[in-house]
């Protein structure tokens, strides 16, 4: 597995983090430093609680890093505003969750359109336009006007994938997009969301336990501890 | 809960109003229908007045510290001619009175007659509305015709066409019942009886004079500062209508801050329910506001859905809640009550204003938005990563 090629989309360096209070403060992110370069497919992996999920919310701007500092697209994020950080990950992130995170009272299309809503670049009609392609290069074109609960989960998935694409991000964070998903919808899903990803030119950070998923991404930076360890081979590294 | 919370809220809000506003506008429109908006009586004489000068103010102060007043009034012409420059007095109606015993067939019963003309009477008074039996054309026709109150003919026993005595210690004289009135006062029911002012006169041996004035007026709240003017400019005693019935009055404005505590309750209600039911979202949305909040939506943007919320259930709840209020006023107007002593009626008496109207919705949003920016702030300041990562890990 070969260093990464193509621009740098996203960056951090010496990413501190604590979290709870007093005696149960536990340093989750101990310096950490990272980058993601664009047309990339990038794997976080390791034991349960070594701080990837956390270092995914810091990296989408969803947290604020105690120490250390994030770039996006060029733009040092760490220290601003709610405001700015909000409107950062509008325009220049997707996330996809574990849980799908669907708005179950809405349907298919409305779910992916609200992103686009919220960034106001489309009219309704192109909205709803995009929103059509997307959910059809999802393989749910037929679907658009179910709602949330109607869905089944891989289904709900793949809505969550059209969702995080929308406004075109610049990075998509997926925090175990297949953890939930049974083989054959874990596979479709992680191979729709490279497709696009790589088709659009856009960096993709997934947290994930699969294996299987980890050893078909173009990088893997194993954790242990709050920190990153020296790259070991897909297999060895994954099979924990 | 929130919404059905809101519906009963206005709905009650219109109900109560209209039922304790209709009472007391029935009740001020009899009284002002059977005792006129300002009555002039007697002529006052001042035996001591005193001006002295205040230090700390530096003025003169004059002060009225008692008053006589002589029985009746001398000259009544005079005084409705001094009435005329009064902008707001509609019409003017002189009456003599006295205690006479009134004999039927059956009962002997103390009563007081009225003597007025009936032209200017009407005109100060409710009195050709207030007619029950009999015709007040023919009452116009028949010098020795009179009418009497309704409480009186039953004790009586008589109707109209029937003749009655009265008598003073020192006359004797028989009347024919024209008409029999009902004005739903008992004490006046109970007791008086209109004559002719020429007939009164000769049967009390008042030839000159009257015992009081009936002043009607255009606008009958502005009557406590008209009998003030009144009093000082023609020197007699002058109440008004809000004087003479301050008691009743008062009961009034008790049952309306007793109905507005009722409703408040209501009304607080739905204030609680509106915040237990947002509260109860945000915590079931937590997942939902912290999506938003990925995907860039703002915390005013998280405010304004839930404060929507507030506003289309207020939206909901205000319409359905006049709507009840309406439909409520309306059936309680129809339940049969039988009332007198203060006024009659057979019906509940409401009074319908697009005051209680607005003044119900007004309350509803107040409370319901007050009720709602504690839960909808709460939302809005959830963070998304503390939520996500609290669901996913």
């Amino acid at each position: 597995m070969s260093e990464a090629q193509g621009d740098v989309v996203l960056k951090c360096e010496g990413l501190h983090r604590y979290l709870g209070e007093a005696e149960g403060r536990v340093h989750v992110l101990r310096g950490v430093s990272f980058t993601a370069r664009r047309g990339n497919v990038y794997a976080i992996v390791g034991p349960s609680g070594c701080g990837k999920s956390t270092l995914l919310y810091q990296l989408g701007l969803l947290d604020q890093p105690d120490g250390g500092e994030i770039w996006l697209d060029g733009e040092l994020m760490s220290n601003s505003s709610d405001a700015a950080r909000t409107a950062a990950r509008n325009r220049h992130l997707g996330f996809v969750f574990q849980f799908h995170f669907l708005m179950l009272e809405f349907t298919a299309l409305e779910n992916v359109m609200m992103p686009m809503r919220k960034a106001e670049r489309w009219s309704v009609p192109e909205m709803e336009s995009r929103a059509r392609k997307l959910l059809e290069s999802v393989g749910l074109g037929d679907k658009t006007h179910r709602l949330g609960n109607h869905l089944s989960g891989g289904e709900q998935q793949r809505v969550a994938v059209a969702r995080a694409m929308a406004n075109e991000p610049s990075v998509i964070l997926a925090d175990e997009p297949t953890g939930n998903l049974d083989q054959k919808n874990s596979s479709m899903v992680f191979d729709l969301l490279t497709r696009l990803a790589k088709d659009h030119d856009q960096a993709i950070v997934l947290v994930t336990h699969n294996p299987d998923i980890a050893d078909r991404c173009d990088l893997i930076r194993p954790m242990r501890d709050g920190q990153f360890i020296e790259q070991a081979p897909p297999s060895a590294e994954t099979a924990e | 809960m929130s919404l059905s919370c809101i519906v009963l809220g206005v709905g009650l809000f219109v109900i109560t109003q209209a039922t304790t506003s209709g009472f007391e506008k029935f009740f001020i429109r009899t009284i002002l229908g059977t005792n006129g908006a300002v009555r002039i009586a007697d002529k006052m004489q001042d035996t001591m007045g005193n001006m002295f000068a205040n230090p700390e103010a530096s003025s003169m102060v004059f002060r009225r510290e008692e008053r006589k007043y002589i029985e009746g009034i001398d000259e009544p012409d005079l005084l409705i001619k001094a009435l005329q420059p009064f902008a707001n007095v509609a019409a003017v109606s002189q009456v003599v009175t006295g205690t006479v015993t009134a004999e039927s067939s059956f009962k002997e019963e103390t009563a007081k007659i009225y003597g007025i003309n009936l032209d200017d009477h009407i005109a100060v008074s409710d009195l050709e509305h207030q007619i029950i039996r009999g015709d007040i054309a023919t009452y116009r026709v028949s010098p020795l015709g009179i009418m009497i109150g309704r409480v009186l003919a039953d004790r009586l026993r008589v109707d109209p066409g029937d003749s009655i005595a009265l008598k003073t210690r020192e006359q004797n004289r028989r009347y024919t019942i024209v008409a029999i009135y009902e004005t739903g006062v008992a004490d006046i029911d109970k007791d008086r009886i209109y004559t002719h002012l020429s007939e009164a006169r000769s049967l009390l041996k008042k030839t000159t004079g009257a015992s009081f004035l009936q002043v009607g007026l255009i606008e009958p709240n502005r009557a406590p500062a008209d009998a003030f003017l009144m009093e000082e400019t023609l020197n007699h005693s002058a109440t008004s209508w809000q004087e003479r019935e301050k008691t009743w009055l008062e009961v009034f404005r008790a049952l309306r801050i007793s109905s507005a505590i009722t409703v408040s309750v209501f009304t607080l209600i739905a204030g609680l329910a509106m915040f237990n039911t947002l509260a109860m979202i945000v915590m079931e949305k937590t997942k939902d506001i912290a999506i938003l909040r990925s995907m860039g939506y703002t915390r005013d943007d998280v405010l304004q859905i839930f404060l929507w919320q507030a506003v289309i259930v207020l939206c909901i709840g205000s319409i359905l809640g006049c709507i009840l209020g309406a439909s409520g006023t309306y059936l309680v107007s129809t339940v049969p009550v039988r009332i007198t002593g203060i006024f009659a009626t057979e019906t509940f008496i409401v009074a319908s204003s697009w005051g209680h109207y607005v003044g119900a919705v007004v309350t509803a949003v107040c409370t319901v938005m007050l009720a709602s920016i504690v839960p909808a702030r709460r939302a809005a300041r959830l963070e998304p990563g503390d939520v996500i990562r609290g669901t996913a890990l």
